[in-house]
């Protein structure tokens, strides 16, 4: 019994490593769709994140100052998406598509001069796992959030504290009016247009740091692509999640668990004496077809805090009011 | 401080102007991005250029770029012209190519006029299945289409990695064998046939969109769903029609790209072009004459950059942040097309306003 309590310990801890680049990526897409904006460049901005931090860590091997321009980064490629959608109104699908296809051109520029590079010690010492005593013995879920990097549990408390912003506090309600009708918030004060672009440029800073993350922390390495799809799947979870940051560490972790199940499963799993292999492509699938299959369920429930926000993807320009 | 005011009526030249300007300001931003990462612009341009012109056995694999390029912005041109925005052209690509690829594997040994006919036309049932689907469930249940397309994209393309690793694969790599010689598009002038076909489609796309019945019925509907219902416009019907053309068309790049330039089936075929295909549609703003250019000259980025990485062994993505310049200047700029910045003068207290 003590054995399989500590396998299933071992499997979250993975789970959530896993799932945390994941999760950062979609609180980040949360906070851009709650104020009416449909951001496609989650994967470009992840990865500008990931190899700018790598390049900044080598440089200069202080990790932290990494993770900071890690972030920055995703700052300065969301204010491109910002500037065009929000002061000029351009297109969100092809400007977030395009701020995709930019970002994973420049990231390989950018990684050319580090791909193979190992990083700094240092790297290990801050941003590695910390064991917390006490609280890492915890069967089950202590080694999942307190034997991990620091990233992981900060990943879930933004999450919480991204929860309560957007139901409790006035800025955080305000910024769902703007997503929601923004000539209402307007006409009621609210600047719309800075609102979004406070919450798409802090989105995007979430994007970055979810990128250095995964080449700092998980991978410890850079190649081209390296996030291979997580942008993607951070999109896909945004709606999984209903535009809901607490139900995003579900859908992020249960994206790591699916994950991790696909490492066993292509071993094959024993079961009644017989080997089920299950290929990983279709497990690779799983996410898409979940969030197809929750995009369906919330049309269909007429509970309005599950819907997306009403402006998504919509232009809003006052003079046209 | 500053206000902006729509344009009464921008002339068809300034908007020529404006926008060659837009490029040119978008290549002086890449060389100078370009000049900061420690490489010279200009040669970078002159061998983007030379790369996809410079001979005849570049021009050609360039104008392989083209033909996809231009059938994919055909087929979502139809989807935006009713604002389905269908960014599922690369599933539908692939789904395209997936059926193609089954007929040429399973009766490879039929002759070229059954087996390429045959085909042609699963590779559009497929790519035409995968685009109804969002189309259903948007008339029937109201969902989003933007992201079911987008979650199809990534269905279809595990699928193709699913067959190639999979059911699909031959001996002990992961690839499926190659087609039988009569699977093959043959080819005209050097260039394999589908260049006819894409320019067949873009002048029936050109034709359907503004001379027939579905294609007014699909630009009232674009223009607003309530005014397509007053008119008696069959809604449901009309978008589930057109994103079934737009699917097939896309299936049909899919089709020519595995049985010409592949001539098998693998995973990264479609290499992203449903994605590309989409901002060139958005560029050329929905004109099909207009998606010969803008298709020309992304291919001509994308061929100008393959050349890059073997010349001046600068990696071939050069090309794709060259891609993102270009689309954000040239947007950016329609912008000001319809808008003109007027600065307000402060209004002094007490003063008249004015």
């Amino acid at each position: 019994m003590s054995a399989f309590l500590n396998d299933a310990a071992v499997f979250l801890q993975v789970v959530a490593q896993l799932g945390t680049h994941i999760l950062l990526g979609t609180l980040g897409g949360i906070l851009c769709e709650k104020v009416g904006n449909l951001n496609l460049g989650i994967e470009g901005i992840m990865l500008l994140g990931a190899s700018s931090g790598f390049f900044a860590c080598i440089a200069t091997g202080n990790p932290l100052l990494a993770v900071l321009v890690s972030g920055l980064t995703g700052v300065a490629a969301a204010l491109i998406y910002a500037f065009l959608t929000v002061s000029l109104r351009c297109n969100q699908v092809v400007i977030g598509l395009a701020l995709t296809i930019f970002g994973t051109g420049l990231s390989s520029i950018i990684g050319s001069s580090i791909a193979g590079r190992a990083l700094p010690g240092s790297v290990n010492a801050i941003l590695g796992t910390k064991t917390i005593p006490v609280l890492s013995q915890i069967p089950i879920l202590g080694k999942m959030l307190f034997q991990q990097s620091p990233f992981v549990p900060l990943a879930v408390i933004l999450s919480i504290l991204l929860y309560f912003y957007f139901n409790k506090t006035n800025p955080g309600l305000n910024a769902r009016m703007v997503g929601h009708n923004p000539a209402a918030a307007d006409a009621s004060g609210i600047h719309v247009s800075a609102y979004k672009y406070v919450h798409i440029l802090a989105g995007g800073f979430l994007m970055g740091i979810g990128g250095g993350f995964f080449s700092m922390v998980y991978a410890g390495r850079w190649q081209n692509e390296l996030t291979a799809g997580a942008g993607w799947i951070a999109v896909a979870l945004v709606i999984f999640s209903t535009w809901d940051p607490l139900k995003a560490i579900f859908g992020a972790y249960l994206f790591g668990a699916v994950r991790g199940l696909t490492f066993k499963l292509q071993s094959g799993i024993p079961i009644f004496g017989q080997k089920l292999v299950v290929s990983s492509s279709l497990l690779d699938m799983l996410p898409y077809l979940a969030t197809i299959l929750v995009l369906v369920l919330i049309t269909l429930r007429r509970k309005p805090e599950y819907k997306p926000p009403k402006s998504l993807g919509d232009p809003y320009f006052r003079e046209d009011r | 401080m500053m206000r902006m005011v729509r344009r009464s009526n921008p002339s068809k030249n300034m908007q020529i102007l404006m926008r060659a300007g837009s490029v040119v300001a978008a290549l002086a931003a890449a060389a100078l991005l370009m000049a900061a990462l420690g490489y010279n612009p200009f040669l970078v341009y002159y061998n983007m250029v030379a790369g996809s012109f410079g001979t005849a056995y570049r021009l050609q694999a360039t104008i392989h770029k083209v033909i996809p390029l231009l059938v994919l912005s055909l087929g979502i041109a139809v989807a935006f012209k009713m604002k389905f925005w269908n960014i599922g052209a690369e599933g539908q690509m692939a789904m395209g190519g997936f059926g193609a690829a089954y007929a040429a594997l399973k009766y490879g040994a039929l002759p070229p006029y059954i087996l390429l006919p045959l085909m042609f036309v699963l590779g559009m049932i497929c790519g035409g299945i995968w685009g109804v689907i969002p189309a259903i469930l948007k008339v029937k249940l109201g969902t989003n289409e933007t992201l079911v397309t987008l979650m199809l994209n990534y269905i279809a393309l595990r699928w193709l990695t699913y067959l190639q690793y999979g059911p699909w694969k031959v001996g002990g790599f992961p690839r499926i064998p190659d087609f039988s010689p009569n699977a093959v598009l043959p080819s005209l002038f050097g260039i394999h046939i589908g260049w006819m076909v894409a320019v067949l489609l873009t002048a029936a796309v050109y034709v359907m969109l503004r001379r027939t019945k579905l294609g007014y019925e699909i630009a009232v509907l674009g223009e607003s769903e309530s005014t397509a219902r007053y008119a008696g416009i069959n809604v449901s019907k009309v978008t589930i029609v057109a994103m079934l053309i737009s699917g097939a068309v896309c299936g049909l790049a899919g089709m020519m790209q595995t049985s010409a330039v592949e001539k098998t089936l693998t995973e990264q075929f479609t290499g992203g072009l449903g994605f590309t295909a989409v901002i060139t549609t958005w560029l050329a703003r929905l004109s099909p004459i207009g998606m010969i250019g803008t298709s020309f000259a992304f291919a001509m980025l994308i061929q100008g950059g393959g050349y890059l990485e073997t010349t001046m062994s600068i990696s071939s993505k050069m090309a794709d942040v060259l891609q993102g310049v270009i689309i954000f200047f040239v947007l950016g700029c329609d912008f000001f097309i319809q808008y003109k910045i007027q600065l307000r003068k402060p209004v002094r207290k007490g003063g008249e306003a004015k």
